[in-house]
């Protein structure tokens, strides 16, 4: 079991660690204060907008929105998230890596802020990878531990990819709207769902939002994320981040939602993922698991209430929101407390902390029981919503009401469990000593629990300020709330007595449903967890075989695949622009200019025939000869005097170098080699007809005419040809100086060294055979 | 006019993408200079071909007084040469350096970069 616990002996703090931990208090207090301050404006006159340019010529600002929805999200991740602080503060009081802790934490919470208060498509992207990162760099913080590292590079790996199709279907989105502001975007809810791309768009954003959210058949890395401290878990994987997915459907369903695909889609995939992980979730012997598969169901709840037309789904979403929010947190750290003070988190190795623990026994209970949806707290108050929602929802499928029944009755077991079963019984031999912990960690989901009983007492509090406006916000048109402890006798209420009949009925069975889940679980082939395993080994491997077939190191196999493609693309764009329909132009050539083309002809054919180096070296003596003379006689006498002399130098050099090769008497001791002649003859056919195909259009060049009048008006010289070489393009002759100046200083630095042969010809024989 | 030069420009360009298919690196050599020679005709060609007379301005004249050949192309393979001529220099000092360093002129047989994979490794 891990234990990431540091009490006894505690290390004096030092002022790095002092100041992070501030700064980190300071911000979300601030934070939480002046959005408080906004709940007044943005019921008056929401949404508020502000923001600066970012990329202006790209039509991105770097703005931000507030509105109900946003502010109630943007309260939670801040409120919420001084509390963790504040309790990470003791919990890992000593830790040597705190800072960095604190920095991973900070940065969390500034892309969370960033996401829930993004005032356009790109801004919310770019915070939710900020997200993305930092939850990878804090589920890996024990670094140490292989499990942890691998829980990190899955939850980031799967939360990526989502994002990846977020992008796409964002960009796709803002081409749609023709403007990425939410206020814009907001308002094209007609244009977007009657666009064709309506459908890509909303799988892509889909696709996010259930990667984010953990929804099936992505939900197995969440569970896994437990690996990370437990301040952690309670912030990021219940209350915040995780939500970042609702808070992405909740944003787009002005302008997504309603349609058959959305209800229909966000209806099933929420209900199976809230039924699967409660199943799940009675399993798991760790408090920490179990917990974490609880908030899989929770969020399978609040997908399951996004895919509705009815105001009451989306009001009990809302407030289930909150509900969730305060009591996991809490939850999770009882269940640090526990950890921290006892050393596991086993709950078959704990029992009878009641009395040991009084203060976290009194949180974990009234966390508890809000989670459970008992009276007075505001789960019950959540509770009772969803399940009019559900009604609400369910006049169509009916399974979303049983789903939410289900899901609910074994959420009430794993809340006894979690919240009851460690503090009752006996206390076992080896918890005898356990103190209560300190202030400084109870404090925090004291708070938590505390708000979850207050909004209950008085819901009036939240229904005005939070609820409303954040229902108004993801509605896109006017809600009024009213959040009530009792409503009746109603069929909600008869539901939840039912629920709570079958909890308790399940809290009982525990043991036993347990050890039947373990048996199925052993004949099934294989669950989710191993299937990435093999998924991500797949992929290796996958990328191994390309590599090897692509980056096989064979020089002339590089080449064929380039001049193969090369030619291919050369055919297909000659018969995309008109086929092959060229006039051959056989006009009479004089006598000398047959016998040069005969020449440059003859040279490349003994070039290739010939078996003796020197014999290529005079062919191509002969072929460069034969050029200059086709240039000489149509019109160019300084390129041939050029090509003259370039070509004898280089022959010469090349004849020279040989004695340099005594391996290199024979240069074609392979024969003929048929397939590459095949890819020869065709790229040479491809670029003649290509030549031809040009040929066909007529010449349209204004330079030529400007050349000729400005030579000497201008450049005063009466060759034109070095006019432009030394005038009008005189930096590219100057490049052209350069190039020719680096190509002799890496030929010199090449055969300047004076090495023995590192690795001897018979050694590269010998490993490859 | 032109038919026939190109028609010799796809045999020069064959033989040169023949000759650097081949695992000698001399033969690879040879291949690349007939490849670039290739490349200045194209450009030549592309200019359109004309037996009219260089293009160069009489003296007291503004500008030519009959038609002259395109002046741009011949100023482009002017410095295409001379880069090809770098870029062959060039290569050659590598084909030595391998030489000296690898004992071999064969490409097959480098495989110090990227070494054939060993029986039963992925």
């Amino acid at each position: 079991m891990d234990t990431e616990v540091h009490s006894g002996d505690q290390p004096p703090t030092g002022w790095g660690e002092r100041i992070w931990s501030l700064a980190l208090l300071a911000f979300p207090l601030g934070v939480t204060l002046w959005l408080l301050s906004l709940i007044g404006p943005v019921r008056e006159h929401a949404p508020l907008v502000f923001g600066v340019s970012w990329v202006p010529s790209l039509g991105v600002e770097l703005n931000f929105l507030i509105d109900g929805l946003s502010l109630l999200f943007g309260l939670l991740v801040s409120g919420v998230g001084f509390f963790v602080a504040l309790y990470a503060k003791f919990y890992l009081r000593g830790h040597p890596l705190i800072q960095r802790f604190f920095f991973y934490l900070f940065l969390f919470m500034l892309g969370m802020l960033g996401l829930v208060l993004a005032g356009n498509l790109i801004t919310l992207f770019v915070f939710w990878e900020i997200t993305t990162i930092a939850s990878y760099l804090l589920i890996g913080f024990n670094h140490e531990k292989a499990s942890a590292r691998r829980s990190a590079l899955q939850a980031l790996l799967i939360t990526a990819v989502g994002g990846l199709a977020l992008l796409a279907g964002l960009l796709l989105l803002g081409m749609v709207v023709g403007s990425y502001n939410f206020v814009e975007v907001l308002a094209a809810r007609d244009k977007v769902h009657s666009h064709a791309l309506y459908l890509p768009i909303l799988i892509l954003v889909l696709i996010g939002a259930f990667t984010k959210s953990a929804q099936l058949p992505f939900h197995f890395w969440l569970p896994n994320a437990m690996a990370a401290p437990t301040p952690v878990s309670a912030y990021l994987h219940s209350a915040t981040m995780v939500k970042a997915g609702i808070y992405l459907l909740a944003r787009m369903y002005p302008v997504l939602g309603g349609s058959e695909a959305w209800l229909l889609t966000l209806n099933i995939v929420g209900a199976v993922t809230a039924v699967i992980a409660a199943i799940l979730a009675m399993r798991q012997t760790d408090l920490k698991l179990a917990l974490a598969y609880t908030t899989v169901v929770a969020l399978g709840i609040l997908i399951m209430f996004l895919g509705s037309e009815a105001s009451v789904a989306i009001a009990a979403a809302i407030t289930f929101i909150l509900v969730h929010s305060f009591y996991k947190a809490a939850l999770f750290m009882v269940v640090g407390i526990i950890d921290h003070q006892t050393g596991t988190r086993e709950i078959t190795a704990l029992g009878g902390l009641g009395k040991r623990l009084p203060i976290t026994f009194v949180i974990a209970a009234a966390a508890g029981f809000s989670m459970a949806g008992f009276p007075p707290f505001l789960g019950f108050i959540g509770k009772e919503l969803k399940y009019e929602g559900a009604l609400a929802i369910a006049e169509e499928p009916t399974f979303v009401a049983w789903a939410a029944v289900f899901a609910n009755a074994l959420m009430v077991a794993i809340a006894a469990t979690v919240a009851l079963r460690p503090f009752w019984g006996r206390l076992p031999e080896k918890l005898q000593s356990v103190r209560e912990a300190s202030p400084g960690l109870w404090i925090s989901p004291l708070v938590m629990a505390l708000l979850g009983l207050t909004f209950g007492l008085a819901p009036a509090l939240i229904a005005d300020t939070l609820v409303g406006p954040a229902v108004t916000a993801t509605m896109g048109r006017e809600e009024s709330v009213s959040l009530k402890l009792w409503h009746g006798i109603n069929l909600p209420l008869v539901m939840s007595i039912t629920t709570f009949a079958l909890g308790v009925l399940a809290f009982y069975l525990q043991p036993q449903i347990r050890a039947f889940l373990n048996w199925i679980a052993k004949w099934l082939p294989a669950n989710s967890d191993t299937q990435w395993d093999r998924g991500l080994d797949l992929f290796k491997r996958g990328a191994a075989l390309h590599t090897r077939h692509l980056q096989h190191g064979i020089l002339k196999h590089y080449l064929a695949a380039v001049f193969a493609v090369a030619s291919v693309l050369l055919l297909w764009g000659l018969m995309r622009s008109g086929g092959f329909d060229m006039a051959v132009n056989w006009e009479r050539l004089t006598v000398k200019e047959w016998a040069a083309m005969a020449l440059v002809f003859a040279g490349s054919l003994v070039a290739i025939c010939t078996r003796t180096p020197l014999t290529a070296i005079c062919s191509l003596g002969g072929m460069g000869v034969g050029i200059a003379l086709i240039f000489l006689f149509f019109g160019a006498p300084d390129v041939a005097i050029t090509q003259l002399l370039v070509e004898t130098l280089f022959l010469v050099l090349i004849a020279l170098t040989l004695h340099r090769l005594p391996h290199a008497t024979e240069v074609s001791g392979t024969g003929f080699r048929f397939v590459d002649a095949l890819l020869a003859v065709s790229v040479g056919t491809t670029v003649s007809l290509t030549i031809l195909a040009v040929l066909q259009q007529p010449l349209i060049s204004p330079t030529k005419e400007y050349f000729e009048l400005a030579a000497v008006p201008e450049a005063f010289g009466r060759n034109i040809v070095n006019v432009i070489l030394v005038d009008f393009r005189a930096l590219d002759t100057f490049g052209e100086v350069v190039v020719v100046l680096v190509a002799a200083v890496g030929a010199a630095a090449l055969l300047r060294r004076k090495l023995k042969p590192r690795v001897s010809l018979a050694d590269t024989k010998k490993e490859q055979t | 006019m032109e038919s026939a030069l190109v028609l010799v420009i796809g045999v020069m360009v064959a033989a040169g993408v023949y000759l650097m298919l081949a695992s000698n690196l001399l033969c690879y050599l040879f291949g690349l200079i007939l490849l670039s020679n290739a490349a200045n005709l194209v450009i030549f060609v592309a200019g359109r071909l004309t037996r009219a007379v260089p293009p160069l301005i009489p003296k007291g004249q503004e500008a030519p007084l009959e038609p002259v050949a395109n002046a741009l192309p011949q100023a482009m393979i002017l410095t295409a040469i001379v880069i090809g001529f770098g870029l062959l220099a060039f290569t050659l000092a590598l084909v030595v350096a391998c030489y000296r360093e690898l004992g071999t002129i064969d490409s097959d047989h480098m495989r110090l970069a990227e070494p054939p994979p060993k029986r039963g490794e992925h």
